[in-house]
């Protein structure tokens, strides 16, 4: 119980600074714009003449391949430039409790810009008669991309006290997570690599354990995937901060 | 209730802390000392469990700091160089912030908030985010912040740098107020301040451990301690020379200035740790009807033992190119 009410004095105390700053803001109402101007402009919402949030939820893993790196790219690289994390660790607090905190709260404001994108849903439940289960998983799974891109972004963050390159790093990352499975990227490996080499590159993509799940089949081998993802990158993010500071 | 053995600590190939041992017992203040760049900073990096061991160990209270950290981590209260803090927050809510994570709920925390912005005189500024504040107020933040839950270990990193005279006076005064029932580490390169505070010093220099003692043991190590000092008027710079030095404690006397017919001179004993009889030299200058206005024992100076005893960035030395060769 101690653990956790310290994790959760972490999470709230980051959680305040991004609305501390206009920072939530103006990410909140990016995301906002972005996903309306996706969904609908380039996703052709109405031409599909179909009640569901599929051109919604298609450009979230390209969305936030860049928008929440953004979000992440202060969790540990501010703490290190500006000298708190010396702070941070010389409290009587286990650097898991430290890292989770963070990552916690950064995943909630996250899953809070996500929730404001509600008005789609009144959207076609007002134009028709969608699937709630559905869209419920879909939301799920979009919860579970921005997890996966933020324990990621968290990593990057540790390795070094500069934001910019963070965000370029694990922007790099997540799009390697993204095309992973795509076939110019496999074809690269067909010609040289062993087979199990390219099914495991292949597998390694975030499309497909997020497709299932928008169109509402919640398969344990996807909850799988993004729980090992996150649970990786976040213990190598404590290997890093320990490695960092073991010199 | 810190003792530190043998600690070591490398940063990739170089040698940050080599072979520091020390004790620091209730009731001290330590005060660590060495030109920039020694170690000071990093000793108490590790002491305070955020840098981990490359060798040796390190206890607080009884808690081994790599096998038992949130244990000892709770004993320590810290400042850490340069008094970093969450620059967006408030005083008052980044003070509730470490005061939660120090284990405080509810009316305590309040309590233990209200309790050291009194003492830190954080009055004015509590409702300010932190980065608005003056240089000084952000240090006596994080000041603050190391003492909130009253621990019997204090760890601090320069705790004056960037106060004002009267503020350092404050925190010298509080500091002071406090070794009394803690064990404090506190690192400085002012001088002043440790003739002031400390109870015990040792000096870092290059990592490794050069002194570790009183401060009135590190000034009876200045060539001048033990010498008499004398300003005579109207009499002979070299007479009185002479006849000083003709005394049986008095190895040299040096003539520091002659002006308006008044002479100062320094006659310095035998050797290194004795002390010239001012009584005896008084009385010589008396028996001469020479007169004089100043006559005082010397008690070294801690400026110039720490130029002894530390070498200087400029200056190459043997020390540093064995070290190379060793390599």
């Amino acid at each position: 119980m101690n653990y956790l009410s310290k994790l959760w004095t972490i999470s709230r105390r980051e959680l305040a600074s991004y609305f501390q700053s206009p920072v939530a803001y103006v990410f909140i109402i990016i995301f906002l714009m972005l996903c309306g101007f996706f969904t609908f402009m380039v996703g052709n919402f109405f031409a599909r003449n179909e009640a569901s949030l599929a051109s919604f939820f298609l450009w979230h893993p390209w969305l936030y391949l860049f928008l929440v790196p953004a979000a992440g790219m202060r969790l540990w690289a501010e703490e290190r430039r500006s000298g708190s994390i010396e702070l941070l660790l010389t409290l009587p607090v286990t650097p898991s409790q430290a890292i989770l905190g963070k990552f916690l709260a950064a995943w909630l404001f996250l899953g809070l810009a996500l929730l404001l994108t509600f008005p789609i849903i009144a959207t076609v439940v007002y134009l028709g008669d969608p699937d709630g289960g559905v869209m419920a998983t879909g939301y799920f799974g979009s919860f579970l991309v921005i997890g996966a891109y933020l324990s990621i972004t968290s990593m990057t963050s540790a390795m070094t006290r500069n934001q910019v390159v963070s965000f370029i790093t694990s922007v790099v990352v997540c799009l390697f997570l993204i095309l992973a499975g795509w076939p110019p990227v496999t074809n690269m490996l067909v010609n040289w690599a062993p087979g199990w080499v390219v099914q495991g590159v292949a597998s390694c993509s975030v499309i497909p354990h997020f497709d299932g799940l928008q169109r509402g089949v919640v398969d344990t081998r996807d909850l799988v995937y993004f729980l090992s993802v996150i649970c990786f990158s976040l213990f190598t993010t404590g290997v890093i901060l320990r490695n960092h500071r073991a010199g | 209730m810190i003792r530190a053995q043998n600690v070591m600590k490398w940063f990739g190939p170089n040698l940050a802390v080599d072979d520091v041992s020390f004790e620091v017992q209730k009731g001290e203040v330590l005060g660590f000392l060495g030109p920039n760049g020694a170690g000071k900073s990093t000793t108490m990096r590790i002491v305070t469990g955020f840098l981990p061991l490359s060798g040796g160990k390190v206890e607080v209270g009884g808690h081994d700091i790599e096998e038992d950290p949130i244990g000892a981590k709770s004993l320590i209260g810290y400042l850490p160089e340069n008094a970093p803090s969450y620059p967006e927050m408030t005083v008052e809510a980044f003070l509730g912030f470490v005061a939660e994570l120090r284990g405080f709920k509810g009316t305590a925390k309040r309590e233990a908030v209200e309790r050291v912005i009194t003492t830190c005189f954080l009055e004015r500024v509590r409702h300010q985010p932190i980065d608005t504040l003056s240089k000084g107020y952000t240090h006596r933040t994080c000041f603050a912040q190391s003492i909130i839950h009253d621990p019997p270990v204090l760890v601090l990193d320069e705790p004056t740098d960037g106060l004002d005279p009267n503020q350092k006076q404050e925190v010298r005064d509080l500091i002071k107020s406090m070794g009394k029932e803690k064990a404090i580490i506190i690192s400085t390169h002012i001088l002043e301040e440790v003739d002031a505070i400390c109870s015990r010093l040792i000096i870092i220099d290059r990592g490794k451990l050069v002194f570790n003692g009183t401060p009135d043991e590190l000034k009876q190590r200045s060539d001048i301690s033990g010498a008499v000092t004398v300003r005579v008027l109207s009499a002979p710079s070299k007479d009185v020379a002479a006849v000083l030095g003709g005394h049986d404690e008095v190895s040299r006397v040096d003539v520091l200035s002659e002006a308006d017919g008044a002479c100062v001179l320094r006659a310095f004993p035998k050797s290194v740790g004795e002390t010239c009889s001012a009584a005896a030299l008084s009385k010589l200058l008396q028996d001469k009807g020479w007169s004089f206005d100043e006559l005082h024992t010397e008690e070294g100076r801690l400026d110039e033992v720490f130029r002894t005893v530390t070498i200087p960035d400029t200056v190459p030395t043997a020390g540093a190119s064995s070290e190379e060769d060793s390599k």
